[in-house]
């Protein structure tokens, strides 16, 4: 092709770049001017041919204009523009050796058609791209349709199938929408119970004070949400207890639109919380408040303010314990509930309350205007009260109580201290005899030692060797000389000075620390004896006798511990003689016996102590593997002037012919005067053992004995 | 029941669309008159607008060219709108039969409109997404199909920046993108600012206030606000310039003044 500038194929090119160098400031191509150009170049060539065709083509001008559409050339400027240069510059570039006013007339027809050409491609792209774009819309449509469909099925889904009740109302308080959970919680299928009323006439004498101030506030839109706890009455009146969360909806600008409430159903759960926190207060063998909720109220009633008063009965039945163990714990829970019964018959007035601490202890607590008054009429209500006999299984039965009062104001002191000073007054008042009140005395109270500040001392008294054994003297009736002894704990304590067994076994008993207690009270006195065996002492080796308690018993270390002692020690098992209390064997099985039987038959000697206190079955002695009795000092106070009383010297011959003719051997106890050491002589027992001879002391006082009793 | 309040807002026509309003200016149909109202009311500040959205077409035009030639066939772009002409994958497969595009945008209409462009063609799709939860756009269907994440992509976020307002955290956005791409990938950004253009920045303001009224907030940065997005990239060679200097293919005499407004650059990463 001729490319020289001013052949015709260089003269095109030169009618392309004007054309483009027109055009393309108007086009929205994202080519350079050069690319575009390029792209117009075939359309120059097109119009050129259309200028010079011997016949013209009006739909070669169409092509053109329509290219133009093409290459983006959407604004009518650029028509305009390239009318102008085809009307300028085709003829003058592109022109061939033609008549001019024929090329003129040519050039215009070529301009109709190339502008009817752009006008229609325009149309037809303009069309086509407002069908696009609209349905592009319509499909956009169409796609959130399905979406807000797929949603709102999914939501509700939720709606109905959700086990909280949810329900949707209009600010005003019309209920919209329900859904299945909430009818079901208003009492089922009544749709009308709730669509009926606004919600804001909903209420119920126990709605929190808030709930309505919370709901104002949000339906006028100055709260998102609020949470409360709500009742409701349900259809049949019955209250709906609920949790309830209401939020508030709002349009797309932000107004206040409804209110969405969800709605949890705890009418159950509170009542299973009513129920849990009853038993948790409340005493299940009576019905009475239990010691926690006692607390509580007592607690409250020393924490009110200043100028009130309160005042306290603390009553423990006197004797219970042996009517429990010759009844049975039935009889004896029977009683507790009747005595529960005329308690609470006696404490009726406004701030009285009566409540059962455990076992056999009761509590009656005042916080009327008058306590002083009050209370003292309560406790006397309390014990005439018990006067009256419970039958219980035919029997009728009077149970007395001790009661220890405190009365005094408020603010004052703790609970623990209060009820501390109750307990010691009411053992103040049952060392008095019992059946009987005592009112507190704060001056014994500070003096009084408690059965709780001993327990919670006796471990680190054992630790610390506080305790210490006393030996009293076994007499032989016969020969007038020292068989053996008896040995006693005692516990030196650093306030209280000796306490005696009595103060301190049973404690040790309830803990447990019997075991350790008595282990060391069994080496400490085999220890002993032994050191008098070695002093060879005249008239024989003596025997040392060691209390065992019950729960020594049943420990299954006693066997193995009490042979280990006296290997280690040395002593002969015939040497020690284990005592048992008559009323530990009461009942006891094979089971029990069997390691009171091991250590018999390795030798060691087995005492009956306390021989008719209880209840023994004389039957019963054969099989227990004992070999003597210790004769409760009961049977010999008859004895102690003369002329002893003559039915206990019978009741004592008797048992002691019983005891020989079972190979027992009979002690004494509780020998106090000659009188007494002469008949029992007399009557055959066998050993004595009281005041009469030596008050239990030191280990050497025995020796001191023995010496004297020789002498003798 | 009633249409619950908290449902999805349908496709409202009655608004601007910045996608239609963008065809519009590039001298398209794909737009309706809520649009084309929106924008002769920003042209009557600056009239030059149509150039600024030309200029910003030629630049995605030469970088994706300028991607090919590096190697990077893969074209992920974020913001695409309505695919009038000139669009990415046409160029890409034009340079580079195969090459592969996945197109996102927020508005449903732009994305309807571009599934029905791309349908028949394998190597491009469209996935509806927004930039500012870049996961969404990650884990998508038509991202896991076509773009292979162990090797390069162009990441193209061209005219779309500006329309995240500092709220929404743009740059945490950048930076998420970024972290999922493959060494030697390319970002590919252009972003408004009053710089360059031509007119008063008072005039200029005029545009922005028309884009609030809309609710598409037009966000016009500084040069360091804008070269802050390119953080973890190395800048390509001419660096953050003007949208008409970015490595121009013909004499910059022949640009229009408005082609000057605002920034463009391409960034790899290490």
């Amino acid at each position: 092709m001729n490319k020289e500038p001013d052949g015709p194929e260089g003269r095109l090119r030169r009618f392309a770049t004007i054309w483009s160098r027109a055009i393309f400031p108007v086009t929205a191509t994202s080519l350079t001017r050069q690319e575009f150009e390029e792209q117009l170049l075939p359309h120059a060539r097109v119009l050129r041919d259309a200028l010079t065709a011997r016949v013209f083509d009006s739909a070669t001008g169409h092509a053109v204009g329509s290219a133009l559409v093409d290459v983006h050339c959407t604004d009518p400027e650029a028509l305009s523009r390239t009318l102008d240069v085809v009307d300028a510059y085709l003829v003058l570039y592109c022109g061939a050796e033609r008549d001019p006013e024929e090329l003129r007339a040519r050039c215009a027809r070529v301009q109709h058609a190339v502008a009817a050409g752009f006008a229609q491609a325009l149309r037809e792209r303009t069309r086509a791209e407002q069908e696009a774009i609209s349905r592009a819309a319509l499909d956009a449509r169409h796609a959130v349709a399905e979406a807000l469909h797929a949603s709102e099925a999914r939501f509700r889904a939720v709606f109905e199938g959700a086990a909280i009740g949810i329900g949707i109302a209009d600010l005003d308080g019309t209920v919209l929408q329900v859904n299945e959970a909430m009818l079901r919680m208003f009492g089922g299928g009544l749709d009308k119970y709730i669509r009926g009323r606004k919600v804001n006439e909903w209420t119920h004498p126990d709605d929190a004070p808030q709930v309505w101030r919370l709901y104002e506030e949000l339906v006028r839109g100055e709260r998102d949400h609020y949470r409360v706890e709500k009742p409701y009455y349900r259809q049949d009146g019955t209250v709906l207890w609920t949790n309830l969360t209401v939020s508030l909806l709002r349009d797309a600008d932000g107004r206040p639109q409804y209110q969405l409430a969800l709605m949890e159903d705890t009418t159950e759960r509170r009542l299973l919380n009513l129920r849990l926190r009853y038993e948790a207060t409340h005493d299940a063998l009576t019905g009475l408040p239990n010691r926690t909720l006692f607390f509580e109220r007592l607690e409250k009633a020393l924490s009110a303010p200043d100028g009130k008063r309160f005042g306290l009965c603390y009553l423990d039945l006197d004797g219970f314990k042996a009517i429990n163990d010759s009844l049975g714990h039935a009889a004896g829970d029977r009683l507790l509930v009747e005595v529960a019964d005329r308690l609470q018959s006696c404490a009726t007035a406004p701030g009285e309350m009566v409540a059962r601490l455990g076992g056999d202890e009761f509590v009656a607590l005042t916080t009327g205007p008058d306590t002083e008054r009050e209370v003292d009429e309560l406790a006397g209500r309390i014990l005439s009260m018990l006067a009256i006999p419970v039958r219980i299984e035919g029997r009728e039965l009077t149970v007395r109580g001790s009661i220890g009062i405190v009365e005094g104001p408020a603010g004052e002191r703790t609970p623990a201290e209060v009820l501390r000073s109750a307990d010691i007054t009411m053992y103040r008042a049952k060392s008095a005899g019992g059946n009987r009140f005592e009112l507190a005395d704060p001056k014994v109270d500070a003096s009084t030692i408690t059965r709780h500040s001993l327990t919670t001392a006796l471990p680190a008294a054992l630790e610390r060797g506080e305790f210490f054994i006393e030996y009293q003297p076994l007499v032989h009736l016969g020969e007038g000389s020292v068989s053996g002894a008896e040995a006693l704990v005692r516990w030196l304590h650093p306030q209280h000075g000796v306490l005696g067994p009595d103060r301190f076994i049973p404690l040790a008993e309830d803990t447990g620390l019997i075991v350790p207690l008595g282990r060391w009270v069994l080496e400490e006195s085999v220890r002993q004896a032994h050191a008098w065996h070695q002093r060879h002492l005249p008239g024989g080796p003596v025997r040392i006798n060691v209390n065992l308690s019950p729960c020594q018993l049943y420990h299954p270390g006693l066997v193995a511990d009490t042979v280990d002692i006296l290997e280690r020690v040395g002593l002969e098992p015939g040497s020690l003689c284990l005592e048992v209390t008559e009323s530990a064997l009461i009942g006891a099985d094979d089971d029990l016996l069997k390691p009171l039987r091991l250590l018999a038959e390795m030798g060691v000697n087995i005492a009956l102590d306390d021989f008719g206190t209880g209840y023994s079955n004389l039957a019963n002695l054969r099989r227990l593997p004992v070999s003597e009795l210790k004769l409760d000092r009961s049977f010999t106070q008859g004895m102690q002037h003369y002329p002893a009383d003559q039915v206990d010297l019978k009741i004592v011959e008797g048992i002691v012919s019983l005891a020989h003719s079972l190979n027992l051997s009979v002690t004494v106890e509780g020998v106090e005067t000659a009188v007494q050491a002469d008949q029992l002589r007399r009557l055959g027992c066998d050993t004595a053992q009281g005041w009469y001879y030596a008050r239990p002391g030191p280990p050497d006082r025995l020796h001191t004995l023995a010496l004297v009793d020789a002498v003798g | 029941m009633e249409r619950p309040a908290w449902a999805p807002q349908g496709i409202d026509i009655s608004i601007p669309s910045v996608a239609r309003v963008y065809d519009y200016y590039l001298g398209g149909s794909h737009n309706f008159e809520a649009d084309r109202e929106a924008a002769r009311a920003a042209m009557e500040f600056m009239p030059g607008l149509p150039k600024i959205m030309q200029a910003n077409r030629a630049f995605m035009r030469r970088a994706v060219r300028y991607a090919i030639a590096q190697g990077v066939t893969q074209f992920l772009d974020i913001g695409s709108g309505i695919p009038t002409f000139g669009n990415v994958h046409e160029v890409a497969q034009g340079a580079h039969p195969g090459a592969r595009v996945v197109y996102a945008d927020h508005d449903p209409v732009a994305v309807a409109h571009s599934r029905a462009v791309l349908e028949g063609n394998p190597d491009a799709g469209v996935v509806a997404g927004d930039l500012r939860k870049p996961q969404e756009i990650l884990r998508s269907v038509p991202v896991s199909e076509l773009l292979d994440l162990e090797r390069p992509v162009a990441l193209m976020l061209v005219a779309v920046l500006h329309f995240l307002e500092d709220a929404d955290d743009p740059y945490a956005a950048v930076a998420e993108l970024r972290s999922a791409l493959a060494p030697g990938s390319l970002l590919i950004l252009s972003h408004a600012s009053f710089d360059g253009i031509p007119v008063p920045e008072e005039q200029a303001s005029g545009t922005v206030g028309v884009y609030k009224n809309i609710r598409s907030p037009l966000v016009m940065r500084s040069r360091d606000a804008i070269a802050r997005f390119f953080e973890g990239y190395e800048m390509v060679e001419p660096g953050l310039v003007s949208i008409a200097r970015w490595r121009p293919e013909a004499s910059l005499e022949q640009e229009d003044p408005f082609a000057f407004s605002g920034y463009a650059g391409v960034g790899r990463t290490a």
